[in-house]
């Protein structure tokens, strides 16, 4: 049978059987009313009560029959597991009518079970994080089995040699992974710089001088940035950017390569703005206005309050937006792929071509290598100490926001 | 200020409020930037994205008989021959196939022009053969050649023939991927959202759920494309390529947004709301069902929507699990190999060919006034329905 038509005999019986069971035990709640007991929950709670058992365990069965498929285990035909499914839904619906009676708490044991399901649905996110630390840290521990942590970490060649069969070796390449770092940093580099005061003076200007129907009007404006897709950016890099600054550069006497550093992270800096400004916005809110007052009532103009008073109020929330920004421009891939080159080059001339560890982990993981050859493991470890650094910036930026939220509460 | 005190009061207040002057012109300076960039922007995406809605059409004559059948590019007088699309002559079999009374006639049609003859009209390029020119020139001054809408761009899958490539099979993709958002994030996020800001107990593990939630907010895009890669696709053995393990990706990407936007929805609904409802004897779950819940739909509703806006345009993480493949037939199931809007716009942007330039700005419009719209019925959903209290 097809997967799509197993699925459909299963959920084409169970929906109907659900039916069915909430009759059943909506019925027996009825009938003993009327016989005169004082039922605990409403009739039709007896009703999900005895669905809710007929249909988890023919659930239960289903789940645990297609992951061991899936896994590629030994599972016995999908007729055989139907009727198996089927057997459990009956024994579920047999127990749970049984149990329907005047003492039956069905609405508790409802709700109990709405709590739990939620409380499984919170857990998705943890998996999440930890299926992206499990699927990094294997292949990228598989990595560094064949090249030194040290090698990786201070050595400045990053040559790999293409190996398009499993199991061939690449004796001759190297992995310093240096020259991809500098690439990376120096795009962030230029990103932040254009983030970072751009979006917060437009914060300011936003919080403290703009009158309500001039915030209205920016607010959506800059969000606008932030809704751009990053492929979108990366084509305006590319194609309108880069030549910009080929051009300016020839002006002032300048060589600039078409896949120079500084229209990626020029454009990465525009698209970082929106992520400051907002952040900086609520946080320059959140001061309380006691202090602005206290300040002018001193006679210090607005200028003053806000370099003097607010800003150095509000500056662990500026740091931690920026610390936000800084881990965004590290772990685009989008603007760098199409934009900056794919050669690593040491180097602090951002007119110069250089590669990111993004544009590499790209590079590895689309060609036609082997999935075992260690340019594309080496994609993960790339990813791994993209992820370690990530995490901390963003650790760091939550925890900051969250104290600084409480402290002005 | 301890220079200001040498002055006198006057000057001293004179210079303080010059730099008054000067700290707000330099706000108004960065919001002014941010706003030129986004003019710029827009203006640069739509001169260079508006010539391809429209392609270069001629009027000629095709005939059809045993020979052009097996020629198809003999069915148009030899000296217009060039000037058509190939797409075109592809289609002569089937046509007689489909019509077997064309046999032995001709017909005068509207042709779509090659890329190159595209390009040239419209002042891109001047790389076309002398005498082609001639024949093109000549061909208009007798009023045979003019502008057509490029409905092609919308109604046809992806092509290695700029002139018949099209949107198509992207559309169809994007929306296979987002219904498996939709009907995965969009249950999780919630009751996770409701777990946590309704149920969930003050506790460390809460804490550690909360930010957690956070920080997978700020994860880099591209490693949730290596989740998917090792666990859907090495592991769980969801088909590379497919709008599944595409969708599965980026529910797992769009999960906290709808959550954020879920938590904040909910924190809006005033308690009153909740103990009114207890106090006539509801359950705290009916409370939320029957009061929370519907009062809090439009939130929802606006975060979920600015959530799937989001992973609509997301590209990174599909490039690694295979969504840039070559794909000019619309997939027609869940697990079939496909592409999206983001990495069809990704993948006309390798492309050598001068003319796929313009088509990758004209996606690049379509795909931006699709998450205009998007966002727009978002904030007018909120502004519609969202109760102040």
């Amino acid at each position: 049978m097809e997967t799509s038509q197993i699925l459909l005999v299963f959920f084409g019986g169970l929906v109907p059987m659900a039916a069915v069971a909430f009759a059943l035990g909506r019925r027996k709640a009825l009938l003993s009313d009327a016989a005169g007991s004082r039922m605990h929950s409403l009739p039709a709670q007896y009703g999900v009560y005895v669905a809710t058992w007929m249909a988890l365990p023919a659930l239960a069965i289903g789940i645990v029959a297609a992951s061991a498929a899936l896994l590629g285990l030994q599972v016995p035909s999908a007729p055989f597991v139907l009727s198996f499914a089927l057997f459990g839904a009956a024994v579920g619906l047999m127990i749970a009518l049984r149990k329907v009676e005047p003492t039956l708490r069905a609405r508790n044991a409802i709700e109990k079970f709405v709590y739990w399901t939620l409380f499984a649905a919170s857990l998705v996110s943890i998996l999440t994080t930890f299926g992206i630390i499990i699927s990094i840290l294997f292949e990228a521990l598989k990595f560094f089995s064949q090249v030194s942590v040290w090698d990786f970490v201070t050595g400045t060649n990053w040559s790999p040699v293409a190996t398009f069969r499993p199991g061939q070796q690449a004796a001759d390449s190297q992995f310093g992974s240096v020259p991809l770092f500098a690439g990376t940093f120096m795009i962030t580099l230029v990103a932040m710089s254009v983030a970072i005061p751009v979006g917060l003076l437009s914060a300011i200007y936003m919080s403290e001088y703009a009158s309500y129907r001039v915030r209205t009007l920016a607010k959506p404006m800059l969000e606008i940035l932030a809704g751009i897709p990053t492929v979108v950016y990366g084509f305006f890099a590319a194609i309108t950017v880069s030549p910009l600054v080929v051009e300016v550069a020839n002006f002032f006497g300048l060589h600039a390569s078409y896949t120079n550093a500084l229209a990626p992270g020029l454009v990465m800096g525009i698209m970082i703005i929106p992520f400051i400004s907002s952040l900086s916005d609520d946080v320059i809110n959140s001061i309380p206005n006691s202090l602005r007052e206290g300040a002018y009532a001193l006679g210090a103009t607005k200028s003053e309050t806000i370099k003097q008073i607010i800003l150095p109020a509000a500056f662990p929330g500026i740091m931690a937006a920026a610390l936000l920004g800084v881990s965004r421009a590290l772990g685009e891939t989008m603007i760098v792929v199409m934009a900056a080159g794919l050669r690593p080059n040491l180097t602090w001339n951002p007119l110069e071509d250089m590669t990111t560890v993004t544009v590499r982990i790209v590079d590895a993981l689309t060609g036609d290598q082997a999935f075992d050859s260690p340019e594309t493991l080496a994609a993960f470890a790339l990813g791994l100490v993209l992820f370690v650094v990530t995490l901390t910036l963003n650790l760091i930026s939550i925890i900051v926001i969250r104290k600084f939220r409480q402290s002005y509460e | 200020m301890s220079q200001g005190i040498t002055l006198s009061p006057s000057r001293q207040l004179k210079k303080r409020y010059r730099a008054e002057k000067r700290f707000k012109a330099y706000c108004i300076g960065a919001l002014v930037l941010a706003m030129a960039f986004l003019v710029l922007f827009f203006t640069d995406m739509i001169r260079q994205g508006y010539s391809a809605f429209v392609q270069t059409e001629i009027e000629v004559e095709v005939t059809y008989n045993e020979d052009t059948v097996k020629f198809t590019n003999e069915s148009v007088r030899e000296e217009v021959s060039p000037l058509i699309s190939r797409a075109f002559y592809r289609t002569i079999p089937r046509r007689v196939d489909a019509n077997p009374e064309l046999m032995g006639t001709t017909e005068t049609r509207w042709l779509t022009a090659t890329a190159h003859v595209d390009q040239y009209r419209k002042g891109y390029s001047d790389r076309l053969d002398p005498e082609l020119k001639a024949t093109l020139d000549r061909l208009d001054s007798e009023g045979r050649v003019s502008y057509g809408f490029n409905s092609g761009l919308f109604f046809s899958g992806d092509s290695k023939i700029p002139s018949n490539a099209g949107l198509w099979s992207a559309f169809v993709g994007s929306f296979y991927v987002m219904i498996v958002v939709l009907l995965v994030s969009f249950p999780i996020g919630v009751a996770t959202a409701i777990y946590l800001e309704e149920f969930a107990p003050d506790n460390r593990f809460t804490q550690g759920i909360e930010i957690n939630i956070n920080n997978l907010a700020a994860v880099p895009s591209i490693l949730f494309g290596l989740l998917g890669l090792a666990i859907f696709i090495n592991f769980f053995g969801v088909p590379r390529s497919s709008a599944l393990a595409g969708g599965l990706t980026l529910s797992l990407m769009t999960l906290p947004v709808i959550i954020i936007s879920t938590r904040a929805a909910l924190k809006a609904v005033p308690q009153n709301i909740r103990q009114g409802a207890q106090a006539v004897g509801a359950s705290r779950w009916q409370a939320i069902r029957d009061h929370v819940l519907p009062l809090s739909l439009p939130g929802i509703l606006t975060g979920t929507i600015i959530g799937i806006a989001q992973a609509m345009g997301e590209t990174a993480p599909l490039l690694l699990i295979g969504m840039i493949a070559y794909i000019p037939d619309a997939p027609t199931s869940m697990t079939e190999a496909a592409t999206v809007l983001p990495a069809q716009i990704f993948t006309w942007s390798g492309m050598p060919e001068g003319a796929y330039v313009s088509l990758t700005a004209a996606g690049i419009l379509v795909l931006l006034s699709l998450l205009i719209t998007l966002n727009a019925t978002a904030v007018i959903l909120r502004n519609r329905f969202e109760r102040r209290w």
